[in-house]
């Protein structure tokens, strides 16, 4: 098997790295977004290595950018989604993972709703990476290792800044890896929510938490929306309704112009305009968002890479 | 010649106020004296450095047979009681079919016998089917041996239904035992609801889905004058109801699991579903709250919950596996805890484990009185061993105690004066 590099056997959490670790990913990242803007966006980094994107959940947006950033280091890349695939018969999350490390990949790409998933598995699969791109509402590294890459390109050195996360952070998994990282590489978050959208002793995690929009946006420096999943509407009550959220934790151009001109923002996709976030917003100059997908493909590179890209032991 | 004499053991018998080193000898399979024997024995066992006490009673056990077979089955499950000491294993009524009607009841209590290895003393179901909507023939049910009622595994939810089980079960003296929660606060959750459950991006069951049942179920008790015991208590607000309602003079009773006092909900931080359990582990300051209702007697009863899964139902990820723990071969030692930390003096611990079961649900067994069946357990309290779930009687491999050291070992166990369990064998 290839040596990994940075010292990474599997990517779980970005809870579970140094700032030495998340340093050298997103600089690996920043490397990687060269290949992505050539006329032929190809390197033979990965060549020879299989990588298996395993998507038990829907994920258009992080599929693809695991895929392109196989595929542009010359990996063999194989896609599985949940709905075509044999857990649809019946078998277990532990057989398929199972199944599919016995046809020897160098990395398993993992989302799933339960979150601790690839830690489940890699007590099992002893020579597949396994690399976590959602799990439950427990982490999303690639996502904040994106979103590190994209600051440290737009705004330099983030220590001291403060991100402000705004919405669902109940049930986010990007919420949980910000905390997480703000911790490690010294930048604050503050949560705005109410608090049928906040979890258990958030405060633990060392950040402010607000339920006032308007208070929390002095001194903010990266207004970070989340997406309000309208599919969990139907059944439960976290809030009454789609206009009063809006109203009440929407970015419109008013607030955006409170936080002051440095602010920028962000948002880790998929958009639902005119609910978390207005449609002039997301367009603006201050929009950080589409960088966020580019910068994905070159950080998932770099992860991949972390995982099987270094020189094979013979 | 009396059959056999267990000689030099510390005997503690808590239903007679006895803790001394003597002799207890038995005759055609019952306590024939407690004291100082004198003559000859057909078979003599020496106690030396052993505590000698009744056989264990656990009030709250789930065999999954009928129905489940592969995860435990009476067998087995009787098997992993003698191992642990316990000679009397109320079984909960979550079988499939459910224990709910006379058949049942008379069918597994047939089927322990034809085992031979302990008593079993079925729990019949509350309401029909366990679905919460109508009672069943409680009357049946106890005349053919049910000891309590519970659709454990479920709460009784229906507050007017649990009204109507309350009311009805306490015009014959029967005991409701609930398992408290209110899934309306619980629903979907896999874990304590607090800081752990955050961390790990589970959903929670808040501490309030056990605090509010119980909250209501102690209204309906005061109306009903009925008998209600709180099954397998976890958190601080629970126990401070039912001492509060005690002091008011309710008929309200509880039991803990070793689990609940032993253990916190740190033990799934790192996603182990062999921690996951309903009520879940809870925070250190519920553990100390049910060590100190243990303690001060608001908590009477230890009673392990035991709940064989296979393995399949385990491994697949915290919030996708089955809730539930095995505890038979593990509730002395984890118990004696309680004694070493000096929490409970020896003779009150055993007494949780025997004679007050035995005193709430009316059993015959759970002393060491003259003439009573010679249901023994004998045991080292200091021997260290290390848990290995390979090696569990039980077919359940799901203990969170895989791997550690236990203090405390069953070295005999005796069943009608006949020892079915002696140093590590089942003696069939």
């Amino acid at each position: 098997m290839p040596k990994p590099l940075f010292g990474l056997k599997h990517l779980f959490g970005i809870g579970d790295l140094s700032r030495e670790q998340i340093t050298s990913l997103v600089n690996l990242g920043d490397d990687f977004i060269d290949i992505n803007s050539r006329s032929i966006k190809k390197d033979a980094t990965l060549r020879g290595r299989t990588v298996i994107n395993l998507f038990f959940e829907n994920s258009t947006r992080t599929r693809t950018s695991f895929e392109i950033a196989g595929k542009r280091l010359s990996a063999d890349v194989i896609n599985i989604s949940a709905s075509t695939s044999a857990t649809k018969k019946g078998e277990s999350l532990l057989d398929t993972g199972q199944t599919l490390a016995a046809m020897q990949p160098h990395v398993l790409v993992i989302r799933h709703s339960v979150a601790g998933t690839c830690e489940f598995l890699s007590e099992f699969l002893e020579d597949t990476a396994l690399i976590n791109a959602g799990d439950g509402s427990h982490e999303h590294p690639t996502q904040i290792l994106t979103d590190l890459l994209t600051l440290k390109r737009s705004m330099g050195d983030i220590q001291g800044k403060t991100m402000t996360i705004v919405g669902d952070i109940a049930h986010s998994r990007v919420a949980r890896s910000h905390m997480l990282a703000a911790k490690i590489m010294g930048y604050n978050v503050r949560i705005v929510a109410p608090k049928t959208l906040l979890p258990a002793f958030v405060e633990n995690y060392g950040c402010e938490v607000f339920h006032d929009f308007d208070a929390a946006l002095k001194g903010t420096d990266i207004l970070y929306m989340l997406r309000v999943q309208t599919e969990r509407l139907t059944t439960n009550c976290y809030f009454p309704s789609i206009r009063e959220y809006h109203e009440t934790y929407g970015l419109n151009m008013k607030r955006l112009k409170a936080a002051g001109d440095h602010c920028m923002v962000m948002h880790p996709g998929p958009m639902n305009r005119g609910v978390e976030i207005a449609t002039d917003v997301a367009d603006s100059m201050k929009s950080l968002i589409l960088e966020q997908v580019e910068h994905g493909v070159a950080v998932r590179m770099a992860a991949l890479t972390a995982l099987c890209g270094g020189a094979t032991e013979e | 010649m009396t059959d056999i004499l267990i000689t030099n053991g510390r005997v503690i018998d808590p239903a007679n106020q006895v803790d001394e080193v003597c002799d207890v000898w038995i005759e055609s399979g019952k306590v024939a004296g407690v004291g100082k024997f004198d003559g000859a024995a057909k078979k003599t066992i020496d106690a030396k450095g052993l505590i000698v006490c009744p056989g264990l009673i656990d009030m709250h056990v789930h065999l999954r047979e009928p129905g489940e077979e592969w995860k435990e089955d009476i067998e087995s499950g009787s098997q992993a009681a003698v191992a642990g000491g316990i000679t009397t294993i109320c079984t909960m009524p979550n079988t499939e079919p459910c224990i709910d009607h006379a058949g049942i009841v008379l069918q597994v209590i047939a089927r322990a016998k034809e085992i031979g290895l302990c008593n079993l003393r079925p729990i019949g179901a509350v309401t029909r089917n366990l679905k919460g909507t109508e009672l069943t023939e409680m009357r049946e049910l106890s005349r053919s041996g049910a000891v309590a009622f519970s659709d454990d595994g479920k709460p009784v939810w229906h507050a007017g239904v649990m009204r109507k089980a309350l009311e009805y079960s306490s015009s014959f003296g029967y005991l409701i035992i609930q398992h408290a929660e209110e899934k309306q606060l619980t629903e979907g959750g896999s874990v304590n609801e607090g800081w752990v459950s955050t961390q790990l991006g589970v959903q929670g069951m808040p501490v309030e889905g056990e605090d509010s049942m119980i909250a209501r179920d102690i209204m309906l008790t005061r109306r009903a004058d009925a008998r209600y015991h709180v099954a397998h208590i976890s958190s601080k607000g629970a126990v401070e109801q039912v001492r509060l309602a005690q002091k008011q003079g309710l008929k309200v009773t509880t039991e803990a699991a070793p689990h609940h006092f032993a253990l916190t909900e740190d033990e799934v931080l790192n996603f182990n579903a062999d921690a996951k359990m309903s009520p879940p582990l809870r925070t250190e300051e519920d553990r100390l709250a049910v060590i100190e209702g243990l303690r001060d007697g608001t908590i009477e009863v230890i009673a392990t919950d035991h709940a064989p899964h296979h393995e399949d139902d385990k491994r697949c990820g915290l919030s996708c596996a089955a809730f539930g723990i095995v505890g038979l071969e593990t509730m002395l030692p984890v118990s004696l805890d309680l004694e070493r930390a000096g929490v409970l003096p020896m003779v009150d611990l055993i007494a949780k484990m025997t004679a007050n079961p035995a005193k709430l649900l009316n059993l015959p067994e759970g002393s060491l009185s003259q003439g009573n069946a010679a249901d023994i357990c004998i045991f080292d309290p200091n021997k260290q061993w290390m848990l290995d779930r390979e090696k569990l009687r039980s077919k359940g491999r799901n203990t969170p105690w895989h791997g550690r050291t236990m203090t405390g070992q069953v070295e005999y166990t005796l069943k009608d004066g006949r020892v079915v369990f002696e140093k590590g064998e089942i003696r069939v």
